[in-house]
């Protein structure tokens, strides 16, 4: 008798279980195909032929014709602001980091008065809309002759790949015990020294990760990008201007250029990315 | 040749007093066990003669030399961590050779140097590997060696056993204890663990609130506490103390018990004894056996002694029983007496 009251109180529980995992499953498939099907979409048409691209019904699998591709590349200016871009991200990347990287090492190795406003305030500059400032800043910038310079642009961008330089490298030395560095200072070190041949080694593939990370915000970065330059525009700007009226193969050619460099940067680091939002890297 | 001298030395952390007013003395060679409880300031005291914290007053000095305003490098010191802080990133052999690398000494010498020491810890054939490749054992082992290998006047240890298992932890010990004697350096060893600290020290420095309660050898510390921390906190079990009342003619009544004790202005002293040192017969305290533990050589009864609990450590064959009335006579040489106000010896 027993056994029989019994079943159906345990199948409520596994039932509502399951109902659960489903509804888990669903959630991720949906949020996996708002994710992939832009790029998926982006990669096909950019590996296309540009009848193909305006044909219907469109094909599943690219034909792999390097036609658009190579438009692209060919198209008056593209290389251009292809060699700005990477020189403003390079830039970016190096002030980022030079700048960054001290102030982490700093946040987790001293306590000082106003730590943790810093660290509030050093996020809160994301949070200042870049439309805001942007017309003050052209001013600012035509004033002191900054603008439409590679140097401006990154200094700009350095603003925006800050933030994330500290948090990470802080994440990153916190990580690295105290007590290696305090030996290595019984051990006959400078803090210099102890800096350079114990911490360094062991943060600089996260330092190069938070690098990569500073580069792609500067890659991707659009809106100060389109204000601040003119004839020195970066991909980003450069596209936003010239492909408005350009046909749709060169749009997705295009796309593709500026989007496949960084997710294959982000997958590079997504490690350091990881550990920076607390998330375990599995 | 290195004395250590610390000298007056406090430090404050904000408005916490870690350390009030240390004075310490330690002479060449010897092997000072600085023991306490976590919190006491113990490790402060020895990150402060490192130089890795530096002293809100006071003064430190090694081998003659005043050395609380020099960093780390200049003190003529090597440091044992919790943690070991092997470096990850080198190889055993480079990270015993670091500190000899930073003195920049010719390949040969170094080579001599970093084998002698891994023969001596017995790491020889770990050289090549990485501490990802190592035990926690052996971990430790390296950061010994790699102590030893820049023949300090003074090694300090922070707690350098407390994270290895308990049988490797009483093999690490004696080796350390050789080990140690042989290099002929002045050591500083921080611990918690009184059976270690007893074990290795020429002298123990019980800590206790930031400061230095006793100073001495080992038994003394174990026979004669200085104060009422130092029985309560050394020995397993550790000191009884009864509180006694001043009797007509000055003698003291300790249930139901006269003794003889100091002479003291006061009406109420503690009587304290260890649990080893009594012995039942049909004279002596008056207690109410509560539990038994047979522990195999003898047998830890835990006893009502004037609404206090009082352990003894009886012989095996006593055959007490739960509820059974003792009369628990104290061996009269190993009476100690405490001050109830200031909590000292008297």
């Amino acid at each position: 008798m027993s056994a029989v009251a019994e079943a159906p109180l345990a199948a409520a529980p596994a039932d509502a279980r399951k109902a659960g995992d489903w509804l888990l499953i669903a959630t991720a498939i949906l949020l996996c195909v708002w994710v992939l099907l832009p790029i998926y979409l982006l990669i096909v048409n950019a590996l296309s032929s540009p009848e193909q691209v305006t044909a219907f019904p469109k094909r599943f699998f690219p034909s792999f014709d390097l036609g658009s591709l190579s438009f692209f590349i060919n198209f008056a200016g593209v290389a251009r602001a292809l060699w700005n871009s990477v020189l403003v991200a390079t830039l970016t990347m190096i002030l980022a980091i030079g700048l960054g990287a001290p102030a982490g090492y700093a946040l987790s190795r001293f306590d000082f008065p106003g730590k943790g406003t810093f660290r509030f305030l050093v996020l809160m500059t994301r949070a200042f809309p870049l439309p805001l400032l942007a017309l003050p800043l052209a001013v600012m910038f035509i004033r002191t002759g900054l603008d439409d310079t590679a140097i401006g642009l990154a200094l700009v961008h350095t603003t925006l790949a800050l933030p994330f330089a500290v948090l990470i490298t802080f994440s990153l030395f916190s990580g690295i015990p105290v007590e290696l560095e305090e030996a290595a200072w019984t051990l006959g070190c400078t803090r210099w020294q102890a800096f350079r041949k114990v911490i360094l080694p062991l943060a600089l593939p996260g330092i190069a990760a938070s690098a990569v990370f500073a580069f792609t915000i500067s890659w991707n970065e659009v809106f100060a990008a389109a204000v601040l330059t003119i004839e020195n525009r970066t991909l980003t700007a450069f596209l936003l201007q010239s492909l408005g009226e350009s046909p749709l193969y060169l749009k997705f050619a295009g796309g593709a250029a500026l989007v496949v460099p960084a997710l294959i940067f982000i997958f590079a680091v997504r490690k350091y990315l990881f550990a920076m939002w607390g998330i375990a890297n599995r | 040749m290195a004395e250590i001298a610390i000298k007056g030395v406090a430090k404050r952390f904000g408005g916490f007093t870690a350390l009030h007013q240390v004075d310490l003395t330690i002479s060449d060679q010897e092997f000072m066990v600085l023991l306490g409880a976590s919190g006491c300031g113990k490790t402060t005291l020895l990150r402060i003669v490192a130089g890795l914290e530096t002293p809100s007053q006071g003064e430190v000095w090694i081998g003659g030399r005043r050395v609380d305003h020099l960093p780390p490098r200049d003190r003529g010191i090597a440091m044992v961590f919790q943690n070991y802080a092997v470096f990850p990133h080198l190889t055993v052999f480079e990270n015993i050779a670091f500190g000899l690398r930073m003195k920049k000494l010719p390949q040969q010498e170094v080579e001599r140097r970093v084998n002698r020491t891994a023969e001596l810890m017995h790491i020889e054939q770990l050289l090549k590997r990485y501490s990802g490749q190592l035990s926690g054992g052996q971990r430790q082992r390296v950061a010994v060696a790699r102590a030893l290998t820049m023949e300090p006047d003074v090694i300090l240890m922070d707690e350098p056993l407390s994270n290895l298992d308990a049988l490797l932890r009483l093999e690490m010990r004696a080796e350390l204890k050789g080990v140690l004697a042989a290099s002929k350096t002045t050591t500083i060893y921080v611990t918690h663990d009184q059976v270690e600290a007893m074990s290795l020290a020429d002298r123990i420095a019980v800590m206790h609130q930031g400061r230095i309660v006793q100073a001495a050898s080992p038994v003394e510390v174990y026979r004669n506490p200085a104060a009422r921390f130092v029985g309560s906190f050394i020995g397993s079990p550790p000191m009884n103390f009864i509180p006694a009342t001043k009797a007509e003619n000055g003698d003291w009544t300790v249930a139901g018990l006269t003794l003889s004790g100091p002479k003291s202005d006061r009406q109420k002293l503690e009587f304290a004894i260890r649990p080893e040192d009594v012995d039942a017969g049909d004279k002596g305290l008056q207690a109410t056996v509560r539990v038994i533990e047979p522990l195999g050589p003898h047998t830890l009864v835990t006893c009502d002694v004037e609404g206090g609990l009082f352990r003894a450590i009886l012989d095996s064959d006593a055959g007490v029983k739960v509820g059974d009335h003792l009369r628990l006579a104290p061996k009269p040489d190993r009476i100690r007496w405490f001050d109830p106000e200031t909590s000292n010896a008297l």
